[in-house]
């Protein structure tokens, strides 16, 4: 082919192992790379304000990519995440105190015992399915909420427990400016890690259990062992973002770790979109964000008015869980493919442009 | 062994689980006739019982007023739920419609909170007095009212689905949506009319709930207790959802007899229906009256 003759634009692709890269394009990836070395950067000219929420955006993104293993890409449903991201928070702590394992260590660590909980609890999912399971999830959140508040060896009970900074050679990342990394590393590498998985093998048994669970078993897919695997890796992400969230407070308490917060995880991954990795750190962005971006607008409105309404006020914390239950119900009834969707079209529509016929 | 907290608390489990009951057949109405699993449940019963002690305390209706006015708000309520949120979902995975109704339940109890306050109001004393004798125990006679109420609701449910023309309709429904569409009957209307009393049941439970112990942010708890309740009767039966009902109610205060007596692990009452709950769907998912789901290839 001579260069004279214009190569077609858009994507062509004529190997299945351009199919199956991570990144679609060149493009997509110089641009992943450059935002991990602006996030990397951050700390230079952000205050700990935008530090905290950037952190914060990152475990919850770590545990939300774990249910959108789960519910998005096996079809499975839980319920439940919040109460294995608090036990990976409490793992992290208890073995670092109890058994002087060093907190680098520990997080991982925690995201292994997680798996194993998290398996067990999986074991309803061999045998049901659908609005059984999420109902079965449901009372596995209940009843591993009550084991932590019950649990004083384990959890430090009602009092909740203390967890020591991160320590790497002596250099203890304890603020938020070097916790950031912390973060960073830990979210590149569990999102490298879910983007290669659905790549292999066991990833595409996931989403043939997902798309028709009788033909994947008719494939040769085990359904049980597949399904449980899945409620593993996805209690080992919320296992690995319980640790690095407890760890970042310095204090784990039972209280954190409600049904609202599980819900909070499924916002995220539904707003985000279903089954889409990149997705689901856009999902957990906005749910982070959406409380802080209503503080400022209740902030804007008592300005404007030149004094404090105290409706606002006073609800501000039952208004933050109306948006969130609000975003969930609009997304779904108007975007039901999340931001990724939108995104997308943004992305289809100049990719073309402006000759997009 | 203290034969006589056992008793009274036996007879406490089975009123409780007359409300169970009511509220676990609103819920199983609703999963029925539209194939919806409602998570906002809960929520129907704690803004039933806060705008009826709106009515009563800001207005100073009578109590009947109230309550009637209560029901007229919640079938309009139910209604237009259904239109503008459930209907679009129509068609739509499950996880989408399950997020849905949890959406709008998180919404509704923060909302109501916001409104009410998330203190224990209590509703104006509707009998003058303290309690009557039953069998030698000693009762309050709102738990009779709610649990003579509660059988009423029952027995109207039972007449309703197997007499009346719209009942008859909403099972035809509930057997086959297309089936029963070529026979004339119009799903839309049988999905707004089940969320409308599905709505006007929980919030008449609601209301009993309120009269006995006070309105609070507690009530949407109630939503979460049917699920045991549902699943050990079978999702789908309604008899199945009274009879797990009264299970859920005695076994809870069973649970926090042997909790006090020997156990004294604490808090028994509120997990032990989850930890049933797990056992049935592990050894029996489609409980005691659901119809197994049997699927073609």
């Amino acid at each position: 082919m001579s260069l004279s003759v214009p190569r077609p634009c858009g994507q062509f692709r004529t190997r299945y192992r351009d199919d199956m890269t991570i990144f679609a394009t060149p493009f997509a990836r110089y641009s992943c790379v450059l935002g991990v070395i602006l996030v990397a950067l951050a700390p230079l000219v952000l205050d700990t304000y935008y530090l905290n929420l950037m952190i914060q955006i990152g475990y919850y993104g770590i545990a939300a990519l774990g249910l959108n293993i789960l519910v998005g890409f096996t079809g499975q449903i839980s319920l439940g995440h919040s109460a294995f991201f608090g036990f990976g928070a409490f793992a992290a702590t208890y073995l670092n105190n109890n058994y002087g394992i060093p907190v680098w260590l520990a997080i991982p660590l925690a995201g292994v015992w997680t798996t194993a909980v998290g398996m067990i609890f999986g074991i309803p999912a061999a045998r049901i399915k659908g609005l059984y399971l999420a109902i079965a999830t449901l009372a596995s959140q209940f009843i591993l909420e009550d084991f932590f508040a019950r649990a004083d060896w384990f959890s430090g009970g009602s009092y909740g427990a203390l967890a020591n900074p991160f320590e790497l050679f002596g250099f203890a990342f304890d603020t938020d400016q070097s916790f950031l990394y912390v973060v960073l590393f830990y979210v590149v590498v569990m999102y490298v890690a879910a983007a290669n998985l659905m790549r292999s093998r066991d990833g595409r048994a996931l989403v043939a259990i997902r798309d028709h669970y009788l033909s994947a078993e008719i494939m040769g897919i085990n359904l049980t062992r597949y399904r449980i695997l899945s409620f593993g890796i996805s209690s080992f992400y919320a296992g690995v973002g319980g640790a690095l969230f407890g760890v970042y407070l310095g204090f784990v308490s039972v209280e954190a770790f409600n049904i609202l917060l599980s819900i909070q995880f499924l916002g995220m991954i539904i707003i985000g979109g279903l089954s889409s990795i990149a997705g689901t750190l856009m999902g957990a962005a906005f749910m982070v964000l959406l409380p802080e971006v209503m503080e400022g607008g209740v902030d804007l409105l008592n300005q404007s008015v030149g004094g404090e309404i105290p409706a606002l006020a006073s609800g501000l914390a039952f208004l933050k869980q109306m948006a969130i239950g609000l975003a969930i119900v609009l997304f779904l009834i108007f975007e039901p493919d999340g931001l990724i969707h939108r995104w997308r079209l943004i992305k289809a529509y100049w990719k073309l442009y402006p000759f997009s016929y | 062994m203290n034969w006589e907290l056992l008793f009274q608390l036996v007879v406490n489990g089975l009123i409780v689980g007359t409300i169970y009951g009511v509220v676990a057949m609103c819920f199983v109405l609703i999963y029925k006739a539209s194939q919806i699993v409602n998570f906002a449940q809960g929520e129907f019963l704690l803004i039933g019982a806060w705008v009826c002690w709106w009515f009563l305390t800001e207005f100073d209706l009578p109590f009947v007023w109230g309550f009637l006015f209560t029901l007229i708000f919640m079938m309009i309520f139910g209604v237009l739920l259904q239109i503008v949120v459930l209907r679009p979902m129509i068609g739509e995975p499950i996880i989408s419609v399950i997020m849905v109704t949890i959406g709008l339940s998180i919404f509704f109890q923060a909302l109501m909170n916001w409104m009410f306050g998330v203190f224990v109001q209590p509703y104006p004393p509707i009998f003058e007095t303290k309690s009557v004798d039953v069998l030698g125990l000693n009762v309050q006679p709102v738990y009779l009212l709610g649990m003579a109420v509660s059988v009423v609701v029952m027995v109207v449910f039972a007449w309703f689905f197997k007499f009346s023309r719209i009942g008859l309709a909403m099972r035809a429904t509930a057997f086959d949506q297309q089936v029963a569409q070529s026979l004339g009957i119009s799903i839309k209307q049988v999905f707004a009319l089940s969320w409308a009393i599905s709505a006007m049941v929980s919030a008449l439970a609601g209301v009993v709930i309120g009269v006995v112990n006070g309105v609070s942010s507690a009530l949407s708890f109630i939503g979460i207790k049917v699920f045991p309740a549902v699943i050990v009767g079978g999702l789908d039966s309604i008899i199945g959802a009274v009879v797990g009902g009264l299970i859920i109610g005695v076994l809870e205060n069973v649970a926090e007899f042997t909790d006090s007596q020997w156990l004294n692990v604490g808090n028994l009452y509120t997990i032990a229906p989850f930890y049933v709950l797990i056992i049935i769907l592990m050894v029996k998912p489609y409980g005691l009256f659901g119809t197994e789901d049997i699927e073609r290839i």
